[in-house]
């Protein structure tokens, strides 16, 4: 049986019931990915040998009620994983091999999934291509010159090829998000606080998230229930009572109130974007949901906020790749010099730009005109949000303007930052939102629309992404 | 007019905490170098800090026995600066709210009484230690224990209420004084559980001088005599029309010279920002009510109740309060024997001498209450003499034996009957003309050393005073 076209709904079931084992299961993804990944190039590391011998564990256990049982899952490479390598997409971390799981990976391997490999991703997560990457380009595996979008682009590519079943990825501004749309497969942020970053290779830690990326809303709920809960070890993760996320799918959505972001309006869409957000707002209300407007003021500061707050955390959260207890060390002729010419080395263009914003953010003197006034602006645009849900029960705007670009078009960063404009404010409120793929342009590049929902409000959220899926024509996107 | 000091002090106070403040490891002083590590405490990419609820309760315990307010909220800072053995790049603490703040301790001084001000106290965490092959400027590498990685620490901040060399040691002493009593830090200066920094300066008139920094004092008399040379240097520098820099010196333990650090002086900048691993602090009314209620009374407090309820000296009551361990003996033998003069002078003069020179603590030590009560019983009944016993006191404390079986087992049962005693004293009157002689003539003197011939015939166990009396009377009737 060919499972590469199947759900992980689907794979789970059909290995619990040992119509086809794990091993069986495993070998096709090996094959699949030795297949095409010399082209999309979604894996930094992976290690097939010790796949089938997980896959070989997992067939002899006599438990196989996992929710994730023998489902091939890539993770991005910013997760920890005991005895593999975790790099995180840069230089200064090749070669690191991690001594522990992240809470995410035991939560999958709890789960009884099969993990096949790390991901890549854009250095650090700072980007939205993967071109920053510091090992290669990543290609779009719906047209491999275009960019799968990042920075979370390897795990998205690795479902859209159908070299996984699932994948993690993280969000930090977008991160899950704007690859979902690229590679037109459906990604999910959760709250902030929902899955527990312990183990995840920091960026900015108020902002980072992990979540799923899956061929249907279905498949990142089921994963959102392997990986979600309370975590000791992260203090930012939230006690919250366990849910079935899936509880509300295929629930009608009559009555729900949807509400679309005035100033969205403002921005300017690609045509098709803007047609298919259209067809999106038809299909919540030919389901049944009321769709209104609803105003928040300061999203036109979301950017330049994110680009002062993250930055500054991403400043300190990097200060410790210096080269003196693991990764790349360049030696020098005393202390200072080796903490220079190994971090002039090991670290890419994009994250000494954003350390060197940062670590001027947080200077004597500026500290009060940029940290401290664009953690006010956030508080105001998390207002706004929380203003707007008190009217509606989740909004949908497009997650990006414009479909993927092209391998090598955006070389001006700032234009490169525009890419997250509508991922971006969601993010700095700490709000769960799912992409889901609802069209394509005329080259035939996905398009996505962004659904979010109220804090810790992921079930209802699912529901109503469910719902769009089903009215706009199913799975594995169009 | 005279040149004045103003000093404050910056002091860490490890808290004893069994485990790290964000982790799980062992705070065990003294383990083999980096096996009480792991991702958090050795800052490994993706470990998050989680906050030791121990670290708050010790934290909020010594704010309050500062005299210091609880804050309800406070936040985590991380302050950011490279060096190899902070392994994060930064350091978590706090910055704008502290856990406690604005508080006193009151010394005592040669002078007098005075209230030292306390700025703040903030929880933080520790680095590792660094141990270098040679002279720090010249060592080709340098090893990293991350042992200490995480350990935590309560900064405690005065105001620059201290005016002399004097007053600094005594604030420092009363401290480890209070952390001793709370239980919240060893107190050990020379294990690095108590780390002081001081800044001085001296000027005349209102507006202060230029401030010095001497860091890394490790002993009471480090702090001092840092202190007396520093306030010296910079008086004499100043008269001969000299200029103070301002920098950072360490002492010379072996000159007891302060010496400006060869370290290069660059301008800090921080970087603070919230930390955005870990919430605010927040802690309930009911939590530091909770808390208050577990601080038993302190140092000073006991002093004066001392002096006041059992009328022992004011110095004896100093010192006995300095420890609560000793404090509680004495006031356990105090109660027990109804003696607590007597209590506090065998404690301060025997107990206290045999404790040092056996290197000791009073918590070893078996004779306890029950055999106070039983030696100042065998005093009072006449049994044994004062002199007598202390020998016992003596013998019961390096033996572990009661009194009453070393009296026993001795023999040293004061020799109260008249009739033995008369015995004796007849045969020192026969033995002893010539000094007999001179008391009839006038010599009373001479009656010291008749009773010491006496008790050297019964071997100190004659009743001294019985003896003299029946001696008088017996030189009497020769007249």
């Amino acid at each position: 049986m060919d499972i590469l076209n199947k759900t992980a709904e689907e794979v789970a079931s059909i290995a619990r019931s040992g119509e086809v084992s794990v091993k069986e299961i495993a070998e096709q993804m090996i094959n699949a990915i030795k297949q095409k990944d010399s082209k999309i190039k979604a894996f930094i590391h992976i290690d097939f040998d010790a796949v089938i011998k997980r896959a070989e564990e997992l067939d002899t256990k006599k438990d196989k009620s996992g929710v994730l049982f023998g489902v091939p899952i890539a993770i991005k490479d910013n997760m920890n994983m005991k005895n593999t390598e975790t790099t995180a997409g840069s230089k200064i971390l090749s070669g690191y091999t991690s001594p522990y799981d992240a809470t995410v990976v035991e939560k999958l391997k709890n789960a009884g999934a099969l993990i096949v490999g790390k991901t890549n991703m854009d250095e650090f997560a700072m980007g939205s291509s993967t071109e920053n990457s510091a090992f290669f380009n990543t290609h779009n595996p719906v047209n491999p010159e275009y960019v799968p979008g990042g920075s979370s682009g390897g795990s998205a590519a690795a479902v859209k090829a159908n070299e996984v079943i699932a994948s993690l990825g993280s969000d930090t501004g977008g991160s899950i998000r704007e690859p979902a749309a690229f590679c037109g497969v459906t990604g999910l942020k959760p709250t902030y606080g929902r899955v527990s970053r312990y183990g995840l290779i920091a960026f900015a830690s108020s902002l980072d998230q992990i979540g799923p990326f899956g061929k249907t809303v279905k498949d990142t709920a089921i994963m959102l229930n392997a990986i979600a809960g309370f975590d000791p070890r992260d203090e930012t993760s939230v006690q919250t009572e366990k849910e079935d996320f899936t509880a509300l799918i295929g629930k009608n959505i009559k009555g729900k109130k949807i509400g679309v972001i005035k100033e969205v309006q403002d921005f300017k869409l690609q045509e098709e974007v803007k047609n298919s957000f259209n067809d999106t707002v038809k299909a919540l209300q030919n389901a049944g949901a009321v769709v209104e407007e609803v105003s928040i003021p300061h999203l036109k500061y979301a950017l330049p906020v994110y680009y002062i707050i993250a930055p500054a955390e991403a400043s300190a959260n990097l200060a410790r790749f210096d080269g003196v207890r693991y990764g790349l060390r360049v030696e020098g002729k005393d202390l200072k010099e080796t903490y220079e010419k190994t971090r002039t080395e090991g670290f890419g263009t994009e994250v000494k730009r954003r350390i060197l914003i940062g670590t001027f953010t947080l200077s004597a003197g500026y500290y009060d005109a940029y940290y401290l006034k664009a953690s006010k602006v956030r508080r105001l645009i998390s207002n706004d949000f929380e203003k707007a849900f008190s009217k509606v029960d989740a909004l949908v705007l497009p997650t990006t303007s414009t479909t993927a670009f092209k391998l090598g078009s955006i070389t001006n960063p700032l234009q490169m930052y525009m890419n997250d404009i509508f991922t971006i404010p969601i993010s700095l409120a700490g709000l769960p939102a799912i992409s889901i793929p609802t069209g394509t342009d005329k080259k035939g590049l996905p398009i996505g629309m962004q659904l979010v929902g109220k804090w810790f409000a992921e079930k209802e959220l699912l529901q109503i992404a469910y719902t769009v899926e089903q009215e706009l024509g199913g799975k594995n996107g169009i | 007019m005279e040149y004045k000091p103003t000093i404050g002090l910056e002091i860490h106070v490890q808290l004893a905490t069994k485990t790290k403040i964000f982790c799980g490891c062992s705070t065990e002083f003294g383990a083999e170098p980096n096996t009480n590590v792991c991702p958090v405490c050795l800052g490994l990419p993706g470990a998050l800090p989680v906050l030791n609820e121990k670290v708050v309760e010790y934290g909020t315990k010594l704010g309050l026995a500062l005299n210091m307010r609880i804050n309800k909220t406070s936040t985590f800072y991380r302050k950011n600066y490279f060096y190899p053995d902070l392994p994060k790049g930064y350091q978590i603490t706090q910055y704008s709210i502290p856990i406690a703040s604005e508080g006193f301790l009151e010394v005592k001084t040669s002078k007098g009484k005075k209230k030292i001000r306390i700025l703040r106290g903030h929880i933080e965490e520790d680095s590792g230690k660094s141990i270098h092959t040679g002279d720090i400027t010249e060592s080709e590498y340098s090893y990293i224990d991350f042992n200490r990685s995480g350990v935590p620490l309560m900064e405690i901040v005065t105001y620059p209420d201290i005016e002399t060399a004097e007053e600094a040691y005594e604030f420092l002493v009363l401290l480890r004084k209070t952390v001793r009593y709370l239980g919240v830090s060893s107190g050990d200066m020379e294990k690095g559980a108590l780390r002081c920094d001081v800044n001085i300066s001296v000027s005349k008139g209102e507006t202060l001088g230029t401030k010095v920094e001497i860091k890394n004092l490790n002993s009471f008399r480090s702090v001092r005599r840092a202190l007396e040379f520093e306030i010296n240097r910079q008086i004499e520098t100043l008269k001969k029309g000299g200029k103070i820099v301002q920098e950072t010196r360490h002492l010379d333990e072996r000159t007891g010279e302060t010496k400006p650090m060869r370290t290069k002086e660059e301008l800090n900048d921080y970087r603070y920002f919230p930390e955005p691993d870990l919430p605010p602090l927040t802690l309930t009314d009911e939590y530091i009510e909770k808390i208050k209620e577990t601080i038993p009374e302190l140092p000073n407090e006991k002093e004066e109740r001392f002096i006041k309820e059992y009328g022992i000296s004011e110095d004896y009551a100093h010192e006995i309060a300095a420890s609560i361990e000793v404090a509680e003996y004495f006031e356990e033998a105090a109660k027990l024997t109804g003696k607590p003069k007597e209590v506090s002078n065998y404690l301060m003069v025997n107990i206290m001498k045999f404790i040092n020179e056996n290197g000791k603590s009073i918590k070893e030590i078996t004779f306890g209450a029950k055999e106070f009560k039983e030696l100042l019983d065998l005093i009072d009944s006449k049994t044994i003499s004062k002199n007598i016993a202390k020998s016992v006191l003596e013998e019961s404390l390096s033996s572990g034996k009661t009194p009453s079986q070393i009296v026993e087992e001795k023999g040293l049962k004061q020799i109260t009957d008249t009739g033995e005693i008369e015995k004796v004293i007849d045969e020192v009157i026969k033995e002893n003309p010539k000094p007999v002689s001179q008391y009839l003539e006038g010599k009373k003197q001479v009656m010291g050393f008749l009773i010491g011939q006496i008790m050297k015939k019964t071997r100190g166990k004659a009743n001294p005073k019985i003896a003299s009396k029946i001696l008088i009377e017996k030189l009497n009737a020769l007249k």
